[in-house]
């Protein structure tokens, strides 16, 4: 069961954009944006008072890859994997924070929550190829050992894990 | 607010007096590309240090003694891989600074802000030439700018400076001097085809959703730029939002809409601020909601933020994804302009297609005619990007070729490497060649060699580019895009895709490339939507004109490029190897044995080919063949 403070943010958030199948997707965008995850009993709560049905809410939640059921980390990084970062050798990039992270293509969050690392097909930004980005912000001209830096900055700045 | 035609106007004569009595502007970079090297601290730099500076204000004041500057941030400036860049405008005299750090910023205030010097050393540089102004730069001056007309020298948020630019011009004559129909005649006479890569005339398109007996008509623009290696919508959004919006409320006019929808891909978060808040500003204004200047014009506009789903670029996929529906094609017909977004008659255009459309609507359709090709007239932007010198963003003429994109605009290959290839339209598009360099860039020319302009991502490939790679990547990726909805484009490629795995993986047969073929053609041919019937593209193109290569993976099992992880044979070189045993110690797979000072040998058989003795080696002893 989760917490009732999760069904009044929901509730503002159906106010927001008014309680009708339309808004659905937008509604699932903040509760993600809210909490980095889409908690499935919240999306039950929301199909119900937005008039879809449940099946309905689950099968456009799970048709878009932007949403997940699972947590995730404090700091999402998605590798740029767009044809211009790739040929400029993005996949290393990738490589070195699975390795540093002990992530894989199927283990994606790291278990203390503070990193969660997926790929993207395109940021836009590809005159600086390869980029990742880290929440909203495009880090360019990537490097395997950029790339590991930056984990170093993150968890410096975040006060965890200081060595 | 701004309520009728003579407030318009005289808003218009304001903010041109405004914007020339800026004694100095300096123009910080905003896109993408300059933001993630850093621009946005660029800009705040440059606010503290013209803030206290004596003598100086920041914004425009009427009577003011004091020196007036601006410190803007503008759209792309094109020159992506410089950034970030800042301009220093006096006048008509521009200055064009690239790479510019946090401890520069004071040194080019005293200089060229305070006095009249430049700073050589942040100069762009090419050859022993230096470059002061943005035109000076070969990449920018031989470009034609109609959509990023205002990019990079204006303040992207600022309505006045649109406006001061000759924004709203052209809805003020559409609205004060023709009748939709007039509109729509011209948008037609123009021959503008839309952008996002199929080519239809855009013209035809408002004619039909005009025509259409239901009352209710919506205006939709697809903002949704999923191909990866494409970023000039994105730039056009973030860069100039209110030609967009113009763009569309022309179209709204035309088609008697009240409603406009923007669907932006999640992953341009500026992009959506900005459209955003432009949206804010114009209602604020007075210039979008009810009754418009007075004429009883009305229109609303709203914006909805893709959610990652590729399939969503195809127009019935896009509409249904606005009405919060999976975002999967359906079966046409009835095609978009007779039943889009709440099945009613929408006119869907892309980004680029709106914000062509004030120009031709102030300039006339002869002009626009007089650009570009017979038939396919003005421009296009494309966004250079790969192993090319300069990357960035650029719009050209219709019917430039290849080989004046690439060599003179973006200074050829990078470190002089040699041409392969250039992938042009993303997942949905191919590859030419060297042979294709001096095919004009039309969307019925490049057609004919098995590509398409597509929305215009050109990705340059040099020769250590492997093509059979290159085609797997795509497959993955549009398979990973399907849908699901139909079999050829769901099953075909996946099969697709596990054929080029086999060959990427040294396990290739001939067979499989008539396979290969087979299926590309039968998913071509027999998928519902634009995504399956485009897929096999880059596939069958690259077969095409890179048979060699394929063959090559298959019956020799090598990749020249030595991108295939399976087809890499590392071999130690005896006469630079010092026997330090560092590699045979490294090895994860003992697959290297050798007497200590004495040269080592790699067992093929037993390697795994992770490349850590090429790593390790201090004495470049250990060579990929």
């Amino acid at each position: 069961m989760l917490d009732q403070s999760y069904y009044t943010k929901a509730d503002e958030i159906m106010d927001q954009y008014g309680r009708k199948p339309a808004s659905l997707i937008p509604i699932m965008q903040e509760i993600q944006g809210a909490y980095r995850y889409l908690p499935g009993e919240l999306l039950s709560y929301v199909a119900d008072r937005i008039g879809v049905t449940e099946a309905k809410a689950f099968s456009v939640a799970t048709f878009y890859e932007n949403f997940s059921f699972d947590a995730k980390g404090k700091y999402v990084i998605k590798v740029c994997d767009g044809t211009a970062c790739h040929v400029r050798k993005s996949m290393p990039v990738l490589e070195a924070l699975y390795a540093k992270l002990g992530l894989s293509k199927t283990k994606k969050t790291t278990d203390d929550m503070m990193f969660t690392v997926e790929t993207v097909s395109c940021l836009g930004a590809c005159g600086l190829a390869p980029t990742m980005m880290v929440n909203e912000d495009v880090y360019p001209c990537m490097t395997p050992e950029k790339a590991a830096a930056v984990i170093d900055q993150l968890r410096g700045g975040a006060g965890i894990d200081p060595e | 607010m701004i309520q009728n035609k003579e407030q318009l106007q005289q808003l218009h004569e304001e903010a041109v007096k405004e914007l020339n009595s800026y004694d100095c502007r300096i123009l910080v970079c905003s896109g993408t590309g300059c933001i993630a090297t850093g621009s946005n601290k660029i800009y705040e730099k440059f606010l503290e240090i013209t803030k206290d500076a004596p003598g100086v204000t920041l914004e425009f004041a009427p009577h003011d003694e004091k020196e007036h500057l601006g410190v803007k941030k503008t759209g792309c400036q094109g020159v992506c891989e410089l950034g970030p860049l800042v301009r220093i405008q006096k006048g008509q005299d521009v200055v064009q600074y690239v790479k510019v750090q946090l401890d520069d910023c004071a040194e080019i205030f005293e200089k060229s802000v305070l006095g009249n010097e430049v700073v050589e050393r942040l100069l762009y540089q090419k050859g022993g030439k230096v470059c002061k102004g943005p035109d000076d730069i070969p990449f920018i001056a031989k470009q034609t700018r109609i959509v990023l007309k205002n990019c990079g020298k204006f303040d992207a948020e600022s309505l006045r400076e649109y406006i001061a630019s000759g924004g709203f011009a052209a809805l003020q004559k559409a609205m004060f001097e023709m009748t939709p129909d007039q509109v729509i005649e011209e948008v037609d006479q123009s021959g503008l085809r839309g952008r996002g890569g199929g080519g239809f005339p855009a013209g035809k398109k408002w004619i039909q959703v005009a025509r259409q007996a239901d009352p209710v008509h919506y205006v939709v623009c697809n903002g949704d730029e999923g191909d990866p290696g494409a970023f000039m919508d994105g730039s056009v959004m973030e860069g100039d939002p209110y030609r967009l919006i113009e763009g569309m409320m022309l179209a709204a006019y035309a088609v008697r809409a009240e409603n406009g929808y923007i669907y932006v891909r999640a992953e341009y978060p500026n992009s959506v601020a900005r459209l955003k808040h432009a949206i804010a500003v114009l209602e604020e204004n007075g210039l979008l909601g009810e009754n418009i200047l007075g004429t009883g014009f009305n229109f609303h506009m709203h914006i909805n933020k893709g959610a990652g789903a590729f399939v969503c670029g195809e127009g019935s996929a896009l509409t249904a994804s606005i009405e919060g529906s999976r975002g999967m094609p359906r079966v046409k017909p009835p095609r978009t302009v007779e039943q889009g977004l709440w099945a009613k008659p929408t006119v869907l255009n892309n980004v680029e297609t709106y914000a062509n459309v004030p120009e031709i609507i102030l300039k006339g359709h002869e002009w626009y005619r007089s650009i570009g090709t017979e038939g396919s007239p003005g421009t296009k932007t494309f966004s250079l990007t790969g192993s090319i010198e300069n990357t960035g963003l650029i719009e050209v003429p219709m019917g430039t070729t290849l080989r004046e994109i690439i060599f003179d605009i973006g200074g050829g290959l990078k470190s002089g490497a040699a041409f392969k290839a250039v992938q042009i339209g993303g997942p949905s598009g191919g590859c030419l060649t060297e042979k294709h360099l001096d095919v004009p860039l039309d969307f019925d020319s490049v057609k004919k060699y098995g590509a398409i302009v597509g929305s215009g991502g050109l990705v340059v490939m040099d020769e250590n580019t492997c093509m059979v790679e290159v085609a797997r990547f795509f497959m993955g990726f549009t398979q990973r895009e399907s849908c699901g909805k139909c079999g050829p484009c769901r099953i075909g490629t996946k099969r697709m895709l596990e054929l080029l795995e086999k060959i990427v993986d040294g396990k290739g047969e001939m067979e499989d490339l008539e396979k290969l073929e087979e299926l590309g053609h039968f998913v071509k041919d027999r998928s519902l939507c634009g995504l399956g019937k485009s897929a096999p593209l880059p596939v069958l193109s690259t077969i095409q004109n890179f048979r060699d290569e394929y063959v090559e993976h298959i019956v020799d099992k090598k990749c020249a490029a030595h991108v295939c992880k399976s087809m890499r044979v590392y071999e130690i070189d005896p006469d630079k190897c010092k026997g330090c045993t560092k590699c045979a110690r490294n090895c994860p797979v003992n697959a290297i044995t050798g007497e200590r000072k004495a040269p080592h040998v790699i067992d093929n058989s037993k390697c795994i080919k992770c490349g850590t003795c090429l790593e390790n080696c201090a004495f470049d002893a250990v060579v990929l063949k």
